[in-house]
């Protein structure tokens, strides 16, 4: 089937959402999800959204964009940084007047409390900076704007996976989508294609990510030739429940929750004294590794303790209520009376899609555009989490990245025609899906699925090294050939999920490969990346952006670009 | 150890019949359920249709049946039953199936767009944010847990019976909105409920909050949009 709309979004998380709502009454806008919208992982963001409110306590966005600056590693981009520190009080009354049920003062103001790496007076103290609601804000959030949504009429085609970007003359102008429901294919022509696919946190073994987080746009775009940037930064949160991912709120302990080793020793204290529980999530990640390797693991195994025992009824009952739900449900743990058992879990990509702070997919280091492609929230990297991204900004990323994306591109379809409709491509895909239900191979997806998740698992997430990156190397490469010869088992038409695993599965192997591409050309340790073989932060040599790029023969190279340095020169980082 | 599956399958692209197939999976105790019917699909049959994604309970796509009683795979573990290891699995009740335990949602959803589910008020909002007192904004606490699951209205009677009753949680998602303390709409949203295919369709029979997989006590919040019904009733 074919369809015409002056805008076509990619995914109907937050980032995408809030485009869709600057875009709905001015433009032709249809919004594609391989779920339905409220099942959008940004709904599963817990603990809160950050900006300089000062509703507790006195702050400033000059102090938010500081610490997001050294939250990065001197690695995000401080023009950008800038731009979201400024615009979070905005976003946030914007929310709260579309209706966010946000908690409140005594006084009846948003609420806020305190988060890792968030400070007062450029690092002195931790600030309550993150506004809240519960430990569901995004979930609310979605709910707020996908309600928003439905008042203005956006148009929704839920279920639909996308296979391609139409690119015709280096302009991007629409998509190829295959809807799951019934196994066909759509044709979307567009002015513009906004990507805000989200993450890819199913590349690797334990994850907080949803099933649906595996990169689709990141890939795809990647294959039609745009770069990704800084993919080897992927952030390990610490506290996911053990041996199960899933995430236990950093407002846990921004709520008073500490960490504590077999000895019961609150170790943070010790790794960094000024704001120790609040240290930002790389950090804290190594300390538990580190204490793990130290035998202080929970009985000498890999996991420490999250203890909320000394919070109290109200605190617990009323503003923690779904983690202690998890902890309950998934580990059989009372958390007001025993320590929850935590583990790193992997929880976002630091990386994705070079954007720019208007969503403009950025090929190069001279800003040339990728006419009509856009890219915006966690598949974008525009880059203000640089080498870590701190707790309670992804909400705000993708609120203000979603927002700006959406005004210009409507200043850029009210100039831009329809381009011609490319002929022909329904049938096209149609044939290419058919070809893959016909292929004979003779291996499962689920193998390679298996072994790419344990190799990345193992060599490429918290520590790394030159040689342990070199094997994950060699055997992500050896996963893509073996791809080839993979054979799906499933004929079917209507909701046949082992295509769309397969499919998956080839979208995360180009993103491990870019990773681990990243984390060997980076021969230092900045946030997220850990190079043991080179544990010092090196600016002389990497105080740039990682770029990888396929070359015209589909061979993906490695590049830089410069980081856009303002108020913040590079320090050491300690806290 | 070994649990066994009996799945209801039905695919009407390839065979207009309904039939139950039975599985057996290898499975921890502490095992979630969704984590057995994944199993399934990738060691015994790919083409077993189901909706999951954020495997914890909170992006609501997982609702089923699971030994006759609504519940999120996600969320229930294989030592929550007491059924010897042995499982039922159903799609949910009262939507029409489209492939296995996936089914249209799509009236579930038009009923929400029919209570108006977004805050309306008159006039420029002020340029801070509205305040709002906390014990005013914790009145709609437990509506906001509501993960649009659908299992309370998939499980109520009178949804069953009546298909304009806009259900439980269309009602719930009314209450969070006219309790909202900045929603300017709650008399015109009152009205709309007061009818049979309204609140009053609810007697009070209490499913929704038994199977409620977030804990809401869904009954309760319908009597409290019944009460101002009642209240605004003798007002006039």
């Amino acid at each position: 089937m074919e369809h015409r709309y002056d805008v076509v979004i990619v995914g109907s998380g937050l980032a995408g959402l809030r485009a869709a709502i600057e875009l709905g009454h001015a433009t032709r806008v249809a919004v594609l999800s391989k779920v339905f919208a409220t099942r959008s992982h940004s709904g599963a963001a817990q603990g809160g959204i950050g900006a300089a409110l000062g509703n507790e306590e006195e702050d400033s966005w000059e102090w938010h964009m500081f610490d997001t600056v050294k939250g990065s590693d001197y690695l995000g981009d401080q023009d950008a940084i800038e731009i979201m520190a400024q615009d979070a009080p905005r976003t946030l009354i914007e929310l709260e007047h579309m209706g966010v049920p946000f908690n409140r003062t005594p006084e009846g103001k948003i609420a806020q409390r305190a988060f890792g790496g968030h400070t007062r007076g450029f690092g002195q103290a931790p600030v309550k900076r993150a506004c809240y609601a519960a430990d569901r804000t995004g979930r609310v959030i979605l709910d707020t704007l996908w309600e928003k949504a439905l008042q203005m009429g956006i148009r929704f085609f839920n279920e639909f996976q996308l296979i391609d970007l139409i690119v015709d003359e280096g302009r991007c102008c629409g998509v190829v989508a295959y809807e799951l429901a019934t196994g066909a294919i759509h044709v979307f022509h567009a002015k513009a294609v906004l990507l805000a696919t989200g993450g890819a946190g199913k590349i690797y073994k334990t994850t907080s990510n949803a099933l649906a987080s595996t990169g689709d746009g990141m890939a795809i775009a990647y294959r039609r030739g745009a770069p990704l940037e800084d993919m080897e930064f992927v952030q390990f949160h610490p506290t996911g429940l053990y041996k199960l991912g899933i995430l236990i709120s950093e407002a846990a302990r921004g709520e008073g929750g500490v960490l504590r080793n077999r000895n019961g020793e609150r170790f943070m204290e010790r790794y960094a004294p000024t704001i120790k529980d609040l240290a930002p999530r790389d950090m804290i990640s190594r300390c538990i590794l580190e204490e793990v390797r130290a035998g202080r693991g929970i009985d000498g195994k890999d996991y420490v303790h999250l203890d909320l025992t000394h919070l109290g009824e109200d605190v617990i009952g009323k503003k923690l209520v779904e983690i202690i739900g998890f902890a309950r449900t998934y580990a059989g743990v009372d958390a007001s009376r025993e320590p929850i058992p935590v583990q790193p879990t992997c929880h976002y990509m630091m990386g994705g899609i070079a954007a720019d702070a208007d969503g403009h997919v950025i090929m190069d280091d001279k800003r040339t555009l990728f006419p009509g492609l856009y890219a915006a929230g966690e598949c974008a990297c525009v880059s203000v989490h640089g080498a870590n991204r701190l707790g309670c900004n992804s909400l705000l990323d993708i609120l203000v990245f979603g927002r700006r994306s959406g005004k210009e591109i409507r200043r850029f379809v009210h100039a831009a025609a329809l381009p011609a409709a490319v002929p022909g491509l329904e049938q096209k895909y149609a044939a290419l899906i058919q070809g893959m239900l016909a292929k004979e191979g003779d291996i499962s997806y689920g193998q390679i699925q298996a072994e790419m998740r344990e190799v990345m698992m193992d060599k490429v997430s918290v520590f790394r090294t030159e040689q342990g990156l070199q094997a994950a190397l060699a055997t992500v490469r050896a996963l893509k050939e073996k791809y080839r010869r993979i054979h799906i088992r499933d004929k079917g038409r209507l909701f046949n999920r082992e295509l769309l695993d397969v499919l998956e599965l080839g979208y995360m192997l180009d993103l491990a490969e870019a990773i681990t591409l990243g984390a060997l050309f980076r021969r230092e340790s900045r946030g997220a990346h850990s190079r043991e073989d080179y544990p010092r932060r090196d600016d002389g040599r990497f105080l740039a952006h990682t770029l990888v790029r396929l070359d015209p023969d589909g061979v993906p190279q490695v590049f830089t670009k410069p980081v856009t340095i303002s108020r913040f020169p590079p320090k050491e980082r300690k806290y | 150890m070994d649990c066994t599956f009996i799945i209801a399958r039905f695919d009407p692209d390839r065979n207009p019949q309904r039939y139950r197939q039975r599985f057996t999976v290898s499975a921890e105790p502490t095992d979630k359920i969704l984590d057995c019917l994944i199993r399934i699909r990738a060691e015994s049959d790919p083409s077993l249709a189901f909706r999951a994604s954020c495997v914890h309970g909170i992006c609501g796509s997982d609702a089923m049946l699971i030994n006759g009683r609504v519940e999120l795979a996600c969320q229930k573990l294989v030592r929550d039953f007491k059924t010897g290891n042995n499982f039922v699995i159903e799609p949910l009740p009262l939507f029409t199936v489209l492939k296995d335990l996936i089914v249209d949602l799509e009236p579930f959803f038009e009923k929400f767009r029919q209570i108006r589910p977004y805050l309306i008020t008159d006039g420029e909002p002020p340029e801070l944010e509205r305040l709002q007192d906390p014990e005013k904004q914790k009145a709609i606490d437990p509506a906001l847990r509501c993960i649009l699951c659908a299992s309370c209205t998939a499980s109520c009677p009178i949804s069953r019976v009546n298909e304009d009753y806009l259900g439980p949680a269309a009602l719930l998602r009314a209450f969070r909105y006219i309790f909202d303390s900045r929603d300017e709409a709650a008399d015109s949203r009152l009205v709309q409920l007061d009818s049979e295919d309204g609140v009053w369709g609810c007697k009070t029979m209490w499913w929704c909050t038994d199977v409620c997989p977030k804990g809401i006590p869904v009954t309760k919040c319908l009597g409290r949009i019944k009460r101002a019904l009642k209240e605004s009733r003798a007002d006039k």
